[in-house]
């Protein structure tokens, strides 16, 4: 990745490094290894993973189906722990899932049976809060997301892109430290998706939060993130560290983000082919 | 617009009437021709005067006795339809309220399941009816009887339905709620409950629709008021007009209540995707 860092040096908006960037990473993952028994079958979802995401820093996992990017994020959220090694959160190892580590799914996952405002309001009237303060950080988090209209409305009468958003409001309510999502934008279309990239990177960089970002879209992640982890298929391994040190908001036609593009998709392809060629050869066995 | 939508239910208000008209037509033709004795069939005129001297009060007006109010529901048709309808709704609370916390626990919990399934599966398909000679014999004659079978009738419904609705709630539900941090109280009561009650409110449908069969049955042999026990009476005395008329108004409760299960289920599921339609 030589090119990449003598380009980023040309660059004179290079963005620097922020200060919290220092001392203890928010979240850590060491040796992780993740095995899944499937009959006879054993499958190694994940193998020595290792990663350090820093304070506010916005990181993408980048890999073709059954890479364990999904795997890996699940561990970190605590719905599936590591079969080896560990992942600390915040400095606490993580033991299952919890409200400091809110998850955004790509299947929304809101409650359909509560309104708009309900579902936002669910995380803190778990924590106890006031009913007045509940009000205030869920209109204001509605207004943040511009949803103030659609408070009363139950998630069936929402648009995909619309759902999204309350999901987002939902875990920005609880103002955990860290965010995870999983494919948030995957089931989108192209527009809408562009529109709540660029919220989503409106809101990172005022409530200044560490994202862990899931997806398998190469522009995606480019558009997104600080760094991209590219994840190789079975075993699931990191395959490269790639910090992206473009200025934002990005722009998809420049040559850096094109040349970066060219190199991510060669290696992101490497591993595709890898994952058809099992998947044939999976179906032909059968 | 709203002319337009009135036009197509005039006719279509039309065009559903036209089979019963055409029937009850039919009807009134075989009795006036003579060929059928009225004892096996009454005209459909016979049966009206009598849905009409069934549904008025027996006694004339008397200021002193009652306010009007009262006594226009004096009548015998309403008051054996509130007998009726107040065992069914008695005994499907009775049946429905013992399910739905059995059927939570069952769905909740693996070990309830394992210990309570074997012995409800031999008695889930013995039909209410069965339980007639036991429901006298234990509880004698009157409401208490009629109100067990109801309860049976109902309770087998709610269960199975409310242990489907648990076991079904999408476990990107439950995950989401545990990363909001939900205890098992919270997980319980906010997220598994409402996300079953499609499941349990279809149960209910089902059960009051059983404890409505068995009303009419149970009210046939322990009691001596309601619309199963009137049916029955009127056979005594060969009135096979007061028969069918009160056939007819089995028919009409049993439509309010479905009317009115219907409204309860489109409130209580509005936020439900297959109901928008």
């Amino acid at each position: 990745m030589a090119r990449l860092l003598t380009m980023t040096q040309d660059d004179a908006a290079m963005t620097t490094i922020p200060a919290s960037q220092t001392a203890v990473p928010q979240i850590q993952v060491r040796g992780v290894e993740k095995v899944f028994t499937v009959g006879a079958q054993k499958i190694v979802a994940l193998q020595n993973i290792d990663l350090d995401v820093q304070k506010g820093e916005f990181v993408c996992l980048l890999g073709p189906s059954g890479c364990g990017k999904s795997t890996l994020l699940n561990a970190v959220a605590g719905f599936q722990p590591p079969t080896r090694g560990t992942v600390t959160a915040d400095g606490k190892a993580v033991m299952g899932p919890g409200p400091d580590r809110g998850m955004v799914f790509q299947e929304y996952a809101l409650f359909p049976w509560m309104t708009v405002a309900e579902n936002v309001a669910f995380g803190l009237q778990i924590k106890s809060m006031g009913k007045a303060e509940i009000t205030a950080r869920v209109d204001a988090l509605l207004e943040k997301l511009h949803l103030q209209d659609f408070r009363h409305r139950y998630p069936k009468d929402l648009s995909g892109g619309m759902r999204q958003r309350v999901a987002i409001a939902r875990v920005l309510a609880l103002d955990s430290p860290i965010l995870l999502m999983d494919e948030p934008f995957g089931a989108l279309d192209a527009l809408t998706r562009r529109t709540l990239q660029d919220e989503l990177l409106r809101i990172w960089q005022e409530v200044g939060k560490t994202i862990l970002f899931v997806t398998h879209s190469i522009e995606e992640s480019i558009y997104l993130a600080d760094r991209i982890i590219v994840m190789t298929y079975r075993p699931g391994t990191i395959k490269q560290d790639v910090r992206v040190d473009m200025p934002r908001p990005r722009d998809g036609a420049s040559a850096e983000f094109n040349r970066l593009k060219r190199d991510l998709s060669l290696m992101v392809m490497e591993e595709q082919q890898r994952f058809s060629a099992d998947e044939i050869r999976s179906v032909t066995a059968d | 617009m709203s002319n337009a939508s009135s036009k197509t239910s005039a006719a279509s208000i039309l065009r559903g009437s036209l089979v019963p008209l055409l029937v009850v037509a039919f009807w009134q033709a075989l009795s006036s021709s003579g060929l059928i004795n009225p004892v096996v069939l009454p005209s459909p005129v016979a049966v009206v005067v009598r849905w009409w001297a069934y549904l008025l009060p027996a006694e004339a007006y008397d200021p002193a006795q009652s306010g009007w109010f009262l006594w226009a529901l004096s009548g015998e048709m309403l008051t054996d339809a509130w007998s009726s309808l107040y065992r069914v709704v008695l005994g499907f609370a009775v049946g429905a309220g013992l399910a739905l916390p059995l059927g939570l626990v069952m769905g909740t919990s693996e070990r309830a399941y394992g210990l309570m399934d074997p012995l409800l599966q031999v008695l889930r398909p013995i039909p209410p009816i069965a339980y007639i000679p036991l429901a006298i014999l234990w509880f004698g004659l009157g409401n208490a009887p009629a109100i067990f079978l109801i309860a049976i009738g109902a309770f087998f419904p709610v269960l199975m339905n409310t242990i489907a609705g648990v076991r079904h709630v999408d476990g990107i539900y439950l995950r989401a709620a545990r990363n909001l941090g939900a205890g098992p109280t919270t997980m319980f009561l906010r997220v598994i409950l409402p996300a079953a009650t499609p499941y349990i409110l279809a149960g209910a449908r089902i059960g009051i629709g059983t404890a409505f069969i068995v009303v009419i049955v149970s009210e046939m042999i322990a009691v001596n008021a309601g619309l199963g026990f009137r049916i029955l009476e009127a056979r005594e005395f060969m009135w096979s007009d007061k028969i069918i008329a009160g056939m007819f108004t089995i028919g009409l409760l049993g439509l309010a209540i479905d009317i009115a299960m219907n409204r309860l289920n489109n409130h209580l599921l509005r936020w439900h995707r297959g109901l928008d339609s």
